[in-house]
């Protein structure tokens, strides 16, 4: 499997938990957006060694998670993407910042460790949230959120139009591709002889698509925008459901759950 | 250089928001202004093709090594700055929502970092100038310059965004000069293939459909492009050359930020023997000291370190207790899907 394929792969696995049915994809997404933002702002926000104070806020994914059906699997595949440059830029807190913070039995652990935990559970957290954001609730739907939002008309119909072509380019580059590693066998990459045609030549088959591709779209009726046909509005579940989430985020910010659970255990 | 969430303060992240936003404000209100409706599916469909075009592994002569293209600067050559950069927008979203390849919330920065530059800053101050400058270089010659400048300055300018975006978070103890000097020199690197290839798709554009490449008319110059290539090899051997000099002669961003340069006059940075550093030294006694220097946020310390030590261990046994209350949700879910199953 090449890149593009492993990449149409990834599309259509989202698409497909995107189509499935559950408590959580049938909720309104704008209050899922909403929440899914409200949830980032707040992880990320809590103090880089407050890692006690930010661990509750794994209970959001694992309810989610639950609810919907999805599989952790599938998201935490994805955070190959994100974890590295997050590690290489939390990699040098342990070495910069030795001042110990706190003791293990017998061993010091040095704020610079703390520190980059906590960035690496935010990058996890925050990534997991917004993957479930997708995986509950497809492009479409959140097109129609975001005009709700008044994100403006042409970036949310060029969004659209866009993910569509997505799929039909890469399967295309895919294809290229393999035809041209058929011919060449043991060859890492495209030869620098063919860096401009390989590419250019779908750059041009495709701007003339685009022209074929405006007619078809007039021609059944496109005028400037697409109609959502899933817009809806969000009911009393839906306002619950945001609700009692940012409630929730707002005291985990600012009451140390862990904290309070564990001096009650302790106690 | 996606950026994470994780890597940027909220109060950053906003302001990116804004700025990006504003950016996409204009241009939009340009491209209503031009009134070419048929412009919608040519951005789409060229934006597909950055998207998929930029997974193609391109071979590095004389290095096992490979490259990709350079969207923006592509984009902004094909369709204008206003429409490549709304392109850029989408791709940029479609990587983030689809691929966790950047974060929601770094969206703005990132959509800053990689889109704005490549787009506004390479097409107004790098690509018009030099296709529409009266210079002696031919036509394919200029879109080569062109293309290589535009992508090298603008992942430069990425590149010290990211660094600057995250050390105004304070997320990184690593201190400023330093986490430019390990991002910058990368990105010199990769701006110079990424250009590469972007020329060579350009160019082979403008052989086949000049009229699709804007800024770019069919007169020729005096100098071909072998010979402005030759010219750019001794050009960069020489700036290289110099570069390495000056390099070698002073010391890079961690070596100063760890043990100072007394001949400017930081010789107390960090107060480190670099000579005995690790058996006289001991870094974790000016550990403090240093970060006070060096860090842009400083106040995230503990307050109180006694009662700091005293609530950790509440925290720990609350933590365990929230992560066995997660794994009951987890089995908790599992079984009753099994049972629904069986049902």
């Amino acid at each position: 499997m090449n890149r593009m394929e492993k990449a149409l792969f990834e599309l259509h696995e989202m698409d497909d938990l995107a189509a499935r049915h559950s408590a959580v994809h049938d909720l309104c997404p704008l209050a899922k957006l909403l929440t899914t933002i409200a949830y980032i702002l707040i992880v990320v926000s809590f103090s880089k060694y407050d890692l006690s104070g930010l661990f509750p806020l794994i209970l959001y994914p694992a309810i989610v998670f639950q609810f919907s059906g999805i599989p952790p699997a599938v998201c935490f595949r994805k955070t190959r993407f994100v974890l590295p440059l997050v590690l290489a830029v939390g990699l040098f807190n342990p070495l910069l910042d030795r001042t110990a913070v706190l003791r293990l039995g017998g061993v010091s652990v040095s704020g610079g460790v703390v520190s980059m935990l906590t960035l690496m559970l935010k990058g996890i957290l925050a990534l997991t949230a917004s993957f479930l954001l997708m995986a509950t609730t497809g492009i479409d739907r959140l097109c129609a959120a975001l005009r709700q939002l008044r994100v403006p008309g042409v970036l949310v119909t060029l969004l659209l139009l866009t993910y569509r072509y997505v799929g039909v380019m890469t399967e295309e580059v895919g294809v290229m591709t393999d035809a041209y590693h058929l011919r060449a066998p043991g060859q890492k990459g495209i030869h620098h002889s063919a860096w401009g045609s390989f590419l250019g030549q779908l750059l041009l088959r495709s701007m003339d698509r685009a022209g074929e591709l405006y007619s078809s779209m007039l021609l059944r009726g496109f005028r400037d925008e697409f109609p959502y046909v899933e817009t809806r509005k969000c009911a009393g579940k839906d306002v619950l459901w945001l609700g009692f989430w940012t409630g929730s985020f707002l005291l985990a910010r600012f009451v140390n759950i862990a904290q309070l659970l564990g001096s009650l255990a302790v106690r | 250089m996606h950026m994470a969430d994780a890597l940027l303060a909220p109060a950053v992240a906003a302001t990116m928001y804004v700025a990006s936003g504003a950016a996409a404000g204009v241009s939009i209100h340009q491209l209503k202004k031009e009134d070419d409706p048929q412009k919608l599916p040519t951005m789409a469909v060229t934006a597909a093709l950055v998207f998929a075009g930029q997974m193609i592994n391109y071979t590095i002569p004389g290095t096992g090594s490979s490259g990709h293209m350079c969207g923006g600067m592509l984009l902004s050559a094909l369709l204008g700055p206003q429409a490549g950069f709304l392109s850029m927008i989408v791709v940029l979203t479609i990587q983030c929502l689809f691929f966790a390849d950047g974060g929601l919330m770094a969206l703005g920065a990132n959509i800053w970092n990689m889109a704005f530059y490549g787009c506004f800053v390479g097409y107004y101050l790098i690509w018009r100038p030099i296709l529409r400058g009266n210079s002696a270089l031919s036509q394919r010659a200029r879109i080569v310059l062109a293309s290589v400048l535009g992508c090298v300055v603008t992942l430069q300018l990425g590149a010290f965004s990211v660094v600057l975006e995250t050390s105004l978070s304070g997320i990184t103890e690593l201190p400023f000069g330093a986490f430019m000097a390990l991002m910058q020199p990368i990105h010199l690197a990769i701006g110079l293939i990424e250009g590469a290839v972007t020329a060579a798709v350009l160019v082979f554009v403008y052989a086949a459909r000049p009229a699709l490449l804007r800024d770019v008319d069919a007169q020729g110059g005096r100098y071909s492009l072998k010979a402005t290539i030759a010219i750019l090899a001794i050009v960069a051997a020489i700036v290289g050359g110099g570069l390495s000099h000056l390099a070698s002669s002073d010391p890079d961003g961690l070596e100063w930020a760890l043990f100072g340069n007394a001949e400017a006059g930081y010789s107390e940075n960090m107060g480190l023997d670099e000579e005995d550093f690790g058996l006289s030294s001991s870094a974790a006694d000016t550990a403090g000291a240093i970060q006070e220097r060096t860090s842009f946020l400083p106040d995230y310390a503990f307050a109180d370190s006694d009662s700091a030590a005293g609530t950790t261990v509440s925290g720990l046994v609350g933590s365990a207790m929230v992560a066995g209350a997660a794994a009951i949700i987890c089995l908790a879910g599992g079984f009753f899907r099994r049972k629904k199953v069986a049902a």
